[in-house]
This record gives structure tokens, sequence and C-alpha cells, in this order.
């Protein structure tokens, strides 16, 4: 346990320090949200009824921005083979990789979002759910983009390829995560959360050993 | 003849040699019998001529699916077995799901514009092959991007699995999404509701695109296989 | 305390090249030796093979313990201290920071501060690793590499970049190791100033 906190607490000091990805994710984020309602007008009905689905993949996209380095950073300076060799499972490196990766970058992300909601006017109802689906989303998006950094992390141009192979299988969370805020603005009960955390809680337990298998084939060269 | 014998690359050459172009040949003639068929049955009363495009659109889609679901299973056993044949097999089987699958979008693309007035609508099945498209696209990228030949292969078919565990989620998700947006549409799942005299045509032109998706795979993994002979005999010439 | 190192019929391919094969020697508890080869004749790849990175192409690779015979990659794994030709020297880390890190994960116990002055870090404690210099940073990985403490030291080109004090602070770190009953095997060009034993790759 000393040995999976510590590499989680390590993870998340070189993502907040200048350089890591945390900070850069966060801006991201607020500045293509921002650039929406320039390609789109101001009409705020408009933008209260896309605010969910915008937030979501701005969201989700500002995440993967950051994820390209998980494995990459530490393989390219041999840290990697070190992280290998130390007590810890490969697949609970994984998941405090994981771990690390959501708390510095999808929690903060969620909790700017409720920040961006005012500028497209949604409703209490609608931001509520907006916080709630990105609160249980986010694990995922780490958990799935964890596969798609530890795939490519040897290649050079690997933060290219992260999105393509990622964004299609992340297109569940954005369709149940956007669904919610949609179903809370009109006051339906849509069952979104539900499905979003189950596939969630999917992601989460199966990654931690893809990640593992497809480190292990990369150090192996 | 076990199937583990086949996995010896030299027997596969032989054997595949000789079922080649019996699987070619046949492709061929159902493929002819099934466009022949499809213009002679009567129009549909509702969609008209346009009708006979499902002949062309369902098949590929079925084979574009199958292509994912073989590439995985081929994935599975070259991870497990690291086994180099099944290896060759999922990458020789990735570009043709993709072309499948884009060949279902065009198709699917084209029934649309007189159906719906517009080329392109935001129906549950298509969005569904969009996104496979996209898995199909990810995965060539992935192979071609690691140079080394076994890493690559493995990278491949861990990507492979995922996107297999991944799809039917995919699928389940779209299909609630399109619920959520819009009513049902004509693409629905297993088709319009099909008349007995579009069956034939339909079930032999799934046939047809089999066979030829089976045809093409072995000439795809022949080829591969042809060129690693080639590069190791040119790389024991050089040293 | 039994502690050896038994490597029978090692063969390592690489793309479609045999490296080695058939190779087979053995360390003692508190021996070292010396690795030696012309560039290309497989001095990392082996280094690789025993951290257990790598699969052999045939072979096996064996470390007796008290605790009995550990054959398989990952379990031997836990026993190897790993100093590759890369520093693995985080730029926006102190010092102290990352051999506390690698301290705390590796669950030594020891004190990254008796290693820092050990290893003539000690003044450079509060410093980031993107303001040392190439010295300074094959100093850490030292200090690392003994905080770590691991019986089984991989070091690969461990005199590379260290000038004359700094490769004497090499020699006395492998004695000390040695005489503690650990192994060392080492990859390199140049005499290792200790007494070892040597291999030789390649032709041979």
């Amino acid at each position: 346990m000393t040995s999976f906190l510590a590499l989680l607490f390590r993870d998340i000091r070189l993502a907040v320090r200048a350089g890591g990805g945390a900070a850069l994710a966060l801006a991201f984020f607020a500045a293509v949200v921002t650039l929406v309602p320039l390609g789109v007008g101001a009409d705020l009905r408009l933008l209260s009824r896309i605010a969910g689905g915008v937030l979501w993949v701005a969201a989700v996209l500002a995440a993967l921005l950051s994820l390209d380095r998980l494995f990459q950073a530490d393989y390219e300076d041999g840290s990697l083979d070190l992280i290998v060799l130390s007590p810890l499972q490969l697949e609970a490196t994984a998941v405090a990789k994981i771990g690390a990766h959501w708390l510095a970058t999808g929690l903060p992300l969620t909790a700017l979002s409720a920040l961006l909601a005012v500028l497209f006017d949604l409703s209490q109802a609608g931001t509520g759910a907006l916080v709630l689906s990105l609160l249980i989303g986010t694990p995922a998006v780490s958990a799935i983009g964890a596969i798609g950094a530890a795939l490519t992390l040897s290649i050079r141009r690997g933060g290219l390829i992260l999105p393509l192979i990622v964004l299609p299988l992340l297109a569940p969370a954005v369709i149940f995560g956007s669904g919610a805020v949609l179903a809370a603005q009109d006051g339906l009960a849509s069952g979104a959360l539900y499905l979003l955390t189950a596939f969630s809680l999917l992601c989460v337990l199966l990654s931690p050993f893809a990640v593992a298998a497809s480190v292990r084939l990369n150090l192996a060269t | 003849m076990s199937i583990f014998e086949l996995a010896n690359p030299k027997r596969f050459m032989q054997v595949s040699a000789v079922f080649l172009p019996w699987i070619a040949a046949a492709a061929a003639v159902t493929l002819a019998a099934g466009l022949v068929l499809g213009f002679a049955v009567p129009p549909d009363y509702q969609q008209g001529t346009t009708v006979r495009i499902m002949f062309l659109h369902v098949p590929a889609a079925w084979t574009a699916m199958m292509a994912y679901g073989l590439m995985a299973v081929a994935s599975a056993i070259g991870l497990i077995n690291r086994h180099p044949l099944a290896d060759v097999a999922a990458k020789a089987a990735a570009p043709l799901g993709a072309v499948f699958t884009a060949l279902g979008l065009v198709t699917g693309s084209l029934w649309g514009k007189p159906m719906w007035g517009a080329w392109w609508v935001w129906d549950g099945r298509l969005t569904s092959f969009l996104l496979l498209l996209f898995l199909y696209l990810g995965y060539i990228a992935l192979g071609g991007a690691i140079e080394d030949e076994n890493r690559s292969a493995r990278a491949c078919a861990i990507l492979a699995i995922v996107g297999a565990v991944n799809l039917p989620i995919i699928e389940f998700s779209v299909d609630w999404w399109t619920t959520l947006h819009q009513g049902e549409s004509i693409l629905r799942k297993g088709g319009p509701l099909i008349a007995p005299v579009f069956l034939w045509p339909l079930f032999l032109m799934a046939l047809g695109y089999t066979l030829l998706f089976f045809a093409l795979w072995l000439v795809r993994i022949r080829t591969e296989i042809v060129n690693r002979r080639a590069r190791t005999l040119t790389m024991a010439r050089a040293t | 305390m039994t502690f050896s190192l038994d490597v029978e019929d090692l063969s390592c391919i690489r793309g479609q090249r045999a490296l080695f094969r058939g190779l087979r020697f053995s360390v003692d508890a508190g021996r070292a030796v010396s690795l030696q080869g012309a560039n290309g004749a497989g001095k990392t790849s082996l280094l690789r093979l025993l951290a257990g990175f790598l699969m052999p192409a045939s072979g096996t690779i064996r470390l007796r313990t008290d605790g009995g015979d550990i054959e398989h990659a990952e379990d031997r794994g836990k026993f190897v201290g790993w100093f590759g030709h890369q520093d693995a020297v985080k730029p926006q880390l102190a010092v102290r920071e990352q051999l506390a890190f690698f301290a705390r994960l590796y669950g030594s116990g020891r004190n990254p501060d008796e290693a820092m002055r050990t290893f003539g870090l000690l003044p450079l404690a509060e410093l980031p690793g993107q303001y040392l210099s190439a010295g300074q940073k094959r100093r850490l990985a030292l200090a690392r590499l003994q905080l770590c403490a691991r019986p089984l030291w991989l070091l690969d080109e461990p005199l590379a970049a260290l000038d004359t004090a700094g490769k004497k602070l090499v020699a006395q770190t492998i004695v000390a190791h040695c005489a503690c009953g650990g192994i060392v095997v080492a990859a390199t060009h140049e005499a290792l100033g200790v007494a070892c034993e040597t291999l030789l790759l390649g032709d041979g």
C-alpha cells in the first residue's frame, strides 16, 4: 500500500508541477468551451440545449490531451523500468497511474465544468446532472485513455494516434453523460446515470489488465 | 488433419493454395446470382426500387461485424499461443473490415437520400458503423506506427480485444441514444420488415460477401507470409 | 544466507538475429561480473533478460535464495536493482523527492538523507532534477540503486559520464554491495576497478 500511495502521489505531483498536464488540460477545456458560443452564436436557448454535449466532449478531449504522456514520459527517461521492478504488481501500478490522472485531471475538470455551465445558462438540474455525470464518467475516460497511452508509449507521435484509438471506445461515456444532462433539463427520468456508472465500473475494473499487458509487451523489446 | 497443423505457415500455404480458387469462384457465382435475383424482384410498395440497395448494404454491414469478430479471435489466439500465423491473420483482416464498413456506410447513405432526403442521418445503425470504422482505423494506425513486427502484432491484439469487449456496449449506447433523440427509423435492427421475395437475394448476397471476404483474407495472409519470407531471405543474404 | 545466480543454455534472438546461444554462467553471493563485448554483442539484452523484461528464446535464469529457487521473470524482478543507461531523473522533482519516492516505492526502509550523504548529494537535496549535471544525475541514480536495497544489481555502463572521482565512487559502491553478500553484473567498456570475473559476449 505504501508503494501504491508513493506512486499515486508522485504522479499527482508531477502532473501539477510546471510542465505537467493538469493545468494545461483545464485551460484547454475552458478555451474550447469558450469557442463554441463564438461559433454557434449567443442564443442562450440554443446554448443551454447543447451545453451538456459540448461540455462532455470538451472534457473528454481535455483529459486526452494530458494522457499521452502517462507512460511515455516514464518510458523515455527509464523510470518505467524501475517502476516495473518495484514490489508493486503491474496491474496495481496501472491503477495508481489511472487514479493519479483522474485526481489531477478528471476531478478538476468536473469542478470547472460547474463554473463553465454558467456560460451556457444551464439550469440548476442540468448543472447537477452534468457535475454528477462527469464525476462518474471521467474515471472511465482515464481508464480507457490509459490503455491507449500504454499501447502507444513507444511511438514518437503517439499523441496523434491515441485519440483515434480511444475516442470511439469512449462513445458510450459521452452518450450516457450528455444524455443524463439532457434528461435532467427536461425533467425526465432516463436511467443514464446508472448506465454510465455501469460503464465506468467496467472500464475501471478491466482496463488495468489491458494496461499491464501493454506495458509488458512494450518493455520486452 | 487438425487445425494446428494448418497453423504451420508452410502447410497453410499448401492448403490455402488449393482452396483459394474455389472460394473465389464460389464468391463470384453467388454474388452474380444474388445481383441478378436482386434486380429481378418486384419493387417494394413503400420504398420502390431503392429497396434493392438493401442487397448491397445489409451484407456489407454484416461482413464488417464478422470481420471484427474474426480479427478479435485471431488476436486472442496470437496473444495466448504466440502464433505468428494468427498475428498475420488478424492484421490482414483489418483493412478488409474497414473497407466493408466503408461500403456499408456509403450504401447506407445512398439508401438514406431517397428515404430521408439527406445523405446522412444519425440513425442508430449508421452511427454504430461510423464508430466501427474509427475502431478499424485506430487499429490500422497503431499497427503501422509500431515498427517491431512482434510488438506491433501484440499491441494490435490487445486493442482488438478491448474493442471487441467494448463493441456491444457501443452498439447498446448508440441504440439508447437514438431512442433519446429521435423515433424509429427505417434501417432499424434486422432491417425493414422483409417480404419473403427479398429473402433469397439477400441470403445469396450475404453468402457472396462472406465468401468474398474469406477469399480476400486468404490472399492477404498469403501475401504477408510471402513478404516476410522474402524479407528473411534478403536479410540472411546480407549478413 | 544462500544467494546465487545461475544461467543455463541461455539464447537470445532479437529480430531475426541470434545475439548469443547456449550462454552458461553462474555467480555466487558477494561476487561481481564484468560483462564485456563489442557494441551490439547483446550486453544490454542480457541485462534485460536477467531483469526479466525480455523472455529468452531458450534456457533458464535461476536465482537460488533461502526461500527456494526463483525462475519466473516477474518474481525474479523483485530481487533486481536496476541501473540503466538512462538516469530516470525527473526534471520537475527535487533530488530528495526523487530518492524518497523510490525508497517508499521499493519499501526498503532506507533513509534517503544517508544515501545523499554517501554520494555527495546532500547540498543538492532541494534542487530540481533539471539543474543537475550529467555526472550528478549518475550519482543520483547510484544513490537510488543503493536505496532500493535489492541483492542482484544489474548495471548498464555504470562508468559513463563520470569523472575519476565518480568512477572511484562506483567501484566503492560495488565493493560495499558485494561485501554485504550482493551480486553485481555490470556491462561495461572499461575496467570496473574492482576485483571481478569477466564474461565476454560475442564470438566466444
